[in-house]
């Protein structure tokens, strides 16, 4: 394990066993992250950057391999501790956005604080988190359908962060975006990583690159 | 509380979302919860309403001979040489001696019964009749209009036959068989009060004739068909029994000794093993309903895929899920049961009213406990049928989840 490393991969390898035959989505990646990094993960369609994601996000777990997050073998964990660890060290934030439709914007962000306290925020940390990103008190109790595109993804981010996670994983956060609002996400992720967060983004707009201080061209389950 | 809870909440809109799917589903419980709870208390009140009727009469002994006892040789062997055979259809005089001394100071009366038809003008029909002694008439039966019979050709009747056959004091009845010979033609003097189910002899739809008038038109003189014991204090009934059987019953079983008790317990049980089949049936509709709640659950799980794979990602355990979808189910069995307790006063209010006459017993205590205890059944089988989708959606992949449209 390397000094801050936040994130390794050693020799990950992730097979998905198909009746046609056996697909290798990840072939003996190795990977550090260390702790304050932009990453920016590129590559084409189907080349295995989503696996990546998956399993840096404790989705998933290697076929092969180990993985180790804040220091911690993610192979030697159960599913409850896997999900305590997405709960406690890494925040979301998806191309679709992803808010639940059931829950008023913020209960939406109140969700994971709820999962992690068992109780409700009465510091006003939601509300606090909520102005940071730019939804009001008044946006605040529409449910995600009634938002557009841009509040849903600032949502998704003051949702991400309620927790004060270590660890920020982006799967193209402005593909469902226009370009203007798209910047404006940026700028607030980059500032997130100002901030100290260690960030990974999934990517395929070249525009979002210059954002980050690493870039890892991943093809065919291979890293460039 | 669980109403803060945002799982709960996640349960509770999502019945909401899908409103009437949701009542269709709760419908299921909500009928099988009111026939559950109907047919107990039918059979609670059925049972309540016979075992206060028998009580009241818990102090009537009845002595009927003993049959079938094929104590050896054939049965009905005729001519014996002793005066008391053992295995008689009749009660002899001796005996109804025997049976008032060990009775002491109590009432002790016997009866001739016999089945026979009568004509009444065009009318014709069929009957049981009994033959009392005139002076015990007074003592047992209590008359709604006439009087008690002075001569031989004087009868009294119970009410249902006095009904169906429009026959008021002063009627004539035309008692045999018009084929096999001369019929008697008596009078009707009196009328009985209506004295619904009894131990002792049953007078509603039956002509009660002089014993004089009975033996002369059936014979058997002193063959009683059964001899009756009323006891003034139901405290002393065991020992009257007691002593009876002690003292008839010496070495033959020559007669059987009876009181209410006996004629409860099969009364009871046989209403008890008919309620509990009822019942059966009325469950049936119960394991419905589970079928629909099962299905709208796998509905409600399949529909979520996708909000389950965002719950999961963002750190929900297992467990959560499932508790979300167990409540879900829960909130329906819940509104399901409330909804069909609510209906099941009404509803058995009107099945108790209809099938037993009377909701004297309906608030009781042990025919009103089959609401709640429907519904718990009710809520019970609701949360069952959700265990699987719910288990099924927090095993869900929630990478596969999220994939999912």
């Amino acid at each position: 394990m390397k000094d801050n490393a936040v994130i390794e991969l050693k020799d990950v390898t992730k097979v998905y066993p198909l009746p046609a035959g056996d697909v290798i989505a990840l072939d003996r990646v190795s990977i550090t992250i260390k702790e304050g990094e932009f990453v920016a993960i590129m590559g084409p369609s189907g080349s295995g950057k989503s696996t990546l994601l998956n399993q840096v996000g404790c989705l998933d777990v290697p076929t092969s391999g180990s993985l180790f997050i804040t220091g911690k073998d993610v192979g030697e964990m159960n599913d409850d501790e896997l999900t305590d660890l997405r709960l406690e060290k890494i925040g979301y934030i998806f191309q679709k956005f992803n808010l639940i439709p059931l829950l008023t914007a913020y209960e939406n962000v109140e969700y994971p604080y709820i999962m992690k306290h068992k109780c409700h925020d009465t510091d006003g940390i939601v509300t606090a988190l909520l102005n940071e990103v730019g939804i009001d008190e008044a946006l605040a109790t529409h449910t995600p359908p009634e938002l557009s595109g841009g509040q849903q993804q600032r949502v998704a981010i003051a949702r991400a962060l309620i927790n004060d996670p270590k660890i920020l994983l982006c799967d193209e956060p402005t593909g469902n975006l226009d370009s203007k609002t798209g910047t404006q996400i940026m700028e607030m992720i980059k500032a997130l990583h100002n901030q100290g967060r260690t960030v990974i983004m999934v990517t395929h707009d070249p525009k979002n690159l210059d954002y980050a201080e690493r870039t890892i061209t991943i093809t065919d389950g291979r890293i460039k | 509380m669980i109403w803060s809870d945002i799982i709960f909440q996640l349960s509770v809109r999502s019945v909401r979302r899908h409103f009437l799917r949701s009542v269709l589903a709760a419908l299921g419980i909500v009928i099988g919860v009111i026939a559950i709870s109907s047919m107990g208390m039918m059979g609670t009140n059925m049972t309540l309403s016979v075992t206060e009727q028998l009580s009241s009469m818990g102090n009537i002994i009845t002595v009927t001979p003993a049959t079938g006892n094929g104590g050896g040789g054939g049965p009905g062997m005729p001519g014996g040489s002793s005066g008391t055979s053992s295995s008689d259809d009749y009660i002899s005089d001796d005996q109804f001696r025997d049976i008032k001394r060990a009775s002491g100071q109590e009432l002790v009366y016997y009866v001739y019964s016999d089945s026979d038809s009568f004509d009444v003008g065009p009318d014709s029909g069929r009957s049981r009749i009994y033959g009392l002694d005139p002076e015990v008439m007074p003592e047992i039966l209590v008359l709604t209009d006439g009087s008690y019979p002075k001569s031989t050709s004087g009868v009294l009747i119970g009410p249902t036959i006095a009904e169906r056959y429009d026959l008021t004091v002063g009627s004539r009845i035309k008692l045999g068989d018009d084929d096999e010979g001369p019929q008697s033609t008596v009078r009707v003097v009196g009328i009985i009060e209506g004295r619904g189910m009894t131990m002792d002899i049953s007078t509603d739809s039956s002509i009660v004739v002089t014993e004089k008038f009975f033996t002369s038109m059936y014979g058997d003189e002193g063959e009683y068909n059964q001899v009756i014991v009323v006891a003034d204090n139901i405290d002393d009934v065991p020992a009257i029994k007691a002593e009876i059987d002690r003292q008839l019953n010496k070495k033959d079983d020559e007669v059987n000794v009876q009181d209410s008790s006996r004629m409860l317990t099969t009364i009871t049980s046989t209403l008890g093993t008919l309620t509990a089949f009822v019942m059966a049936i009325a469950g049936i509709s119960l394991l419905v309903a589970a079928v629909s709640i099962f299905n709208v659950m796998m509905m409600s799980v399949t529909e979520r895929i996708r909000e389950i794979g965002i719950l999961r990602s963002i750190g929900t355990r297992r467990s959560v899920v499932r508790r979300m979808f167990v409540y879900e189910s829960f909130i329906l069995g819940v509104a399901g049961a409330a909804i069909g307790a609510v209906l099941s006063l009404f509803i058995g209010y009107f099945v108790v009213l209809a099938m037993t006459g009377t909701t004297e017993y309906f608030f009781y205590p042990e025919s009103i406990v089959y609401i709640p205890a429907a519904m718990c059944v009710g809520i019970v089988i609701c949360v069952i049928s959700g265990i699987y989708p719910a288990w099924k959606a927090a095993n869900l992949d929630p990478i596969e989840a999220l994939r999912a449209e």
